[in-house]
């Protein structure tokens, strides 16, 4: 007797330390959506014990990226590339303001970013992958623009010959070489200028830029790619006179009646680059121009600051350039000697872009490209219609299941239904237990727990209604069916066990929740079905002689 | 009480021919459907590609959501809608992995169609370095699958016939379901994967149940047939073969009607699992282990007869 009792003591004390743990996901999940996402630290310490959603669930994009060494050529590399991503990366999402996010290395190359909750996946991927190039660099003067473009001639000349497709860096180097035996030479047939040709001179005569009209701009912009520019490195190739050519903004020149695009000649190397940016926020009324425009107001550290002294001093009058990812955002003419180090960066389209700017600007260049190797993304919707979508196949589940239990074996069949909802329990609470994530296949193996686990009751009720008729007392058919049943309970379910752990080992995120609940379930299964079960049965049989049994 | 089953005395044995002919038949189309579809169609998961999933508000014809989608993105695309033409299911081919498919496919909509609403539901891009690592993935964990559980299967019987048996059940059951996911078209994702494994799990898990109650009848060899033993075995364990498979199929079902786009495939492969594995338990795995049993005496039967006719001829 005082055996049962001791059982019955154990079954309650587990039952209330799975209980305990429960209790952080049964608050958190009760919270009305926007007091769950908030930061407060109240709220925060009943999360960090929940069980968490998977991407699939909450909404959320998960993002795997290669960090593309290739780019940077072995001399320069300083084995911390990856490591730095992950820093800027970590910058840029703390500031744009995600909840809990996951940012991880994963091998050599790679890193893993999780972002949950996201109301706006594309922004978010943007901000993630921008390089975020900052440079400035002085624009050239009409002279030295005029001697970049005779040089971008003869290339173009030399690159048409060749047929047009292959680019790289010997065209300009056969240009420049040949600057001396410029005009003879290559006028056979072809036209002397090929790409200036296709050029409008602005209204001011005196600067180092020109525009290509919208019926020019894709003929220009092929030629440029194919001989200014550097597609491996993502540079501007460097022409005769220390000059690099670089489109302006698409924008400029948009609504007026020949849109098209400026291009610059510009400094060699850069002068100065957002290596050297100390703090960048967003601004308005920067622009003359368009007062509501945002813009981005940058200040830079102390040796910026010092180059950008000297720079504008040097060259009142000229223009500079500002440059993001190698495209001029602006070119405002410097009036005075600027100290103290402030630069604005205007030209912007939208609020959410001088946001971004200012963000990325703030956490720093990224130190290569990143490619994106696997995205994963579901929106908020689809999100909560998987969880309504789940949470209804799984009740339907259970009351099919229930229903037909307790048909076909009467009280035997409620006892039965009691484990299986103490199953339930134990899956929710195990995984509250260790803060594991549900996902979707998560939820659908819930739902074949709760098909499968009725089946270590039908063994031991089948055996024990077999028992029955071959003529055993109530109790003796109990136990013969519940010595017999064991063995196969045992087996049958560890085949299934098998396969979960196989799953969990290989499976990727939601495929692991899947295997979890699984593995989960069919251990809790063994125990309510063997255990918990026998516990009523045999408490109901204590000190009675039971005649006969609902089963 | 509520019985089925009781007392069942059906001869599965005296009619296996019939389970062979009907499995085999199943077996063959299925083998036929994967020949002429070149294999299983893969998802992304394995191919590389991109796949949106998109909510469209007021509708847009097919006609002018390919035209946009063909600008949007590279290599071809497939664009299926749902009856009301409210959602969208855009697939990229493997070339289309720069992750940039939705943000071109807006600004393309947007300059057709203004005044339309859309709404990513998902969106999936896998390139192609990821697409053969997830591949390799899956394969391995078929393969050790494959391998603990007939470790397992040898460990438990060491009545080599009824390891076999299981095996080629088990092999059975995964080939007729991927033989219907080559009939109805739809693809094998990491998810339908996951599934195949769980039936293999669950199918083995069926026939352990009923090799489990043989071994225990075995003691009645005495009086009985081989195959008067599995009969009996088989009708013993019928009641509770088919009960499970009831209740795990009322999962299941619940699962494939209200589980939602995203888990139906998964669904669907359980179904025909569950379904075919517990065929596969009751009419096939015994009735090979009986064949087998039945080739394997008759060989050592052979061999010893051989073996006395040499010595007898040798005296």
């Amino acid at each position: 007797m005082s055996n049962l009792r001791w059982k019955w003591a154990l079954l309650v004390v587990v039952l209330g330390v799975f209980g305990w743990y429960l209790v952080p996901t049964i608050r958190y999940y009760s919270m009305p959506p926007d007091v769950r996402a908030s930061n407060a630290p109240r709220v925060d310490k009943i999360r960090e014990g929940a069980m968490k959603l998977g991407l699939d669930l909450q909404g959320g994009s998960y993002l795997v990226y290669e960090v593309d060494l290739a780019k940077i050529p072995k001399a320069q590399r300083r084995g911390d590339e990856v490591d730095r991503a992950i820093e800027i990366i970590r910058n840029r999402i703390d500031q744009f303001g995600v909840s809990e996010p996951v940012i991880q290395k994963q091998g050599q190359d790679r890193i893993v970013v999780q972002l949950p909750g996201l109301t706006d996946p594309e922004r978010a991927k943007e901000l993630v992958g921008k390089t975020a190039r900052l440079e400035f660099r002085l624009v050239k003067t009409k002279q030295e623009f005029y001697q970049a473009l005779a040089a971008m001639d003869q290339a173009v000349a030399r690159w048409q010959k060749l047929g047009g497709a292959a680019a790289d860096s010997t065209l300009l180097a056969a240009a420049d070489s040949a600057a001396a035996d410029s005009a003879a030479a290559d006028t056979a047939g072809a036209s002397t200028n090929p790409f200036t040709r296709l050029l409008t001179q602005p209204q001011n005569p005196d600067v180092g830029y020109a525009y290509v009209p919208a019926q020019n701009y894709d003929k220009a912009y092929a030629m440029w790619k194919a001989v200014a520019y550097d597609s491996t490195k993502e540079e501007p190739r460097v022409l005769a006179g220390n000059t690099v050519l670089l489109w302006g903004d698409r924008q400029f020149g948009a609504g007026t009646e020949n849109p098209g695009r400026y291009i610059y000649a510009l400094s060699g190397r850069p002068d100065l680059t957002g290596d050297q940016v100390a703090d960048a926020k967003v601004a308005f009324g920067l622009e003359p121009a368009r007062p509501n425009a945002p813009g981005v107001s940058l200040t830079l550290d102390k040796r910026g600051a010092a180059i950008f002294t000297r720079l504008t001093g040097n060259n009142v009058g000229r223009q500079l350039a500002i440059i993001l990812d190698n495209t001029v955002k602006s070119a405002p003419v410097i009036q005075d000697k600027i100290r103290g180090g402030r630069a604005s960066i205007t030209g912007l389209q939208g609020d959410n872009e001088a946001k971004d700017l200012g963000i990325v600007l703030r956490a720093g260049a990224l130190p290569t490209d990143l490619n994106l190797q696997e995205e994963r993304t579901v929106g908020p919707s689809l999100g909560k219609d998987s969880i309504r979508e789940g949470l209804q196949a799984s009740l339907v589940g259970l009351i099919l299941v229930v229903l037909f239990t307790v048909l076909y074996y009467r009280v035997s069949g409620i006892i039965a239904v009691m484990a299986l909802l103490i199953n339930l329990f134990f899956i929710v609470a195990t995984l509250s237990m260790l803060r594991g994530t549900l996902t979707l296949p998560g939820i659908a193996g819930v739902v074949l727990t709760i098909g499968m686990a009725v089946d270590a009751n039908v063994l031991i009720l089948e055996r024990v209604r077999e028992e029955l008729r071959n003529g055993k007392t109530v109790r003796g058919a109990i136990e013969a069916g519940y010595g017999r049943a064991f063995i196969t309970i045992l087996d049958s379910n560890l085949t299934t066990l098998i396969s979960s752990v196989v799953l969990f080992q290989f499976g990727t995120g939601p495929i692991k929740g899947f295997a979890i609940t699984l593995m989960i379930g069919i251990i809790a299964n063994i125990f309510t079905a063997v255990f918990v079960t026998r516990l009523v049965y045999d408490s109901f049989m204590a000190g009675r002689t039971v005649k006969k049994l609902s089963i | 009480m509520l019985e089925i089953f009781v007392g069942a005395k059906f001869k599965f044995m005296e009619h296996r021919r019939f389970a062979y002919f009907v499995s085999g038949s199943l077996i063959l189309i299925s083998i036929l459907s994967l020949a002429i579809h070149e294999g299983p169609r893969e998802s992304i998961d394995f191919t590389g590609g991109t796949v949106l999933y998109l909510d469209l508000s007021p509708q847009v014809p097919v006609g002018e959501v390919r035209a946009a989608a063909q600008k949007a993105g590279l290599g071809g695309v497939q664009v299926q809608m749902s009856e009301d033409g409210s959602q969208a299911i855009l697939h990229f081919g493997k070339n289309e992995t720069s992750g940039d498919a939705f943000q071109n496919f807006e600004k393309e909509l947007d300059q057709s169609h203004p005044n339309v609403q859309l709404t990513l539901l998902s969106q999936d891009t896998v390139g192609p370095k990821v697409g053969s690592e997830l591949e390799e993935k899956a394969t391995l964990a078929i393969l050790w699958s494959l391998v603990l559980i007939l470790i397992y299967i040898a460990w438990r019987f060491t009545r080599f016939s009824f390891g076999l048996g299981a095996v080629i059940a088990l092999f059975h059951d995964i080939l007729i379901t991927l033989g219907l996911f080559s009939i109805l078209n739809r693809e094998i994702s990491l998810t339908v994967v996951a599934a195949f494994l769980t039936i293999g799990g669950y199918s083995i898990n069926d026939t352990i149940v009923v090799f489990d109650r043989i071994r225990e009848n075995m003691g009645l060899i005495r009086r009985m047939s081989f195959a008067e033993v599995i009969n009996k075995s088989v009708n013993q364990t019928l009641s509770r073969t088919v009960l499970t498979a009831g209740t795990t199929l009322l999962a299941v079902i619940a699962l494939f009607f209200l589980g939602g786009p995203v888990i139906h495939d998964f669904a669907l492969a359980m179904l025909c699992g569950v379904v075919v594995g517990t065929y596969s338990s009751i009419f096939v795995a015994s009735a090979l282990a009986l064949d087998i049993s039945n080739w394997w005496t008759r060989r050592k039967q052979a061999r010893s007869a051989g073996a006395s006719a040499k010595t007898a001829a040798a005296r």
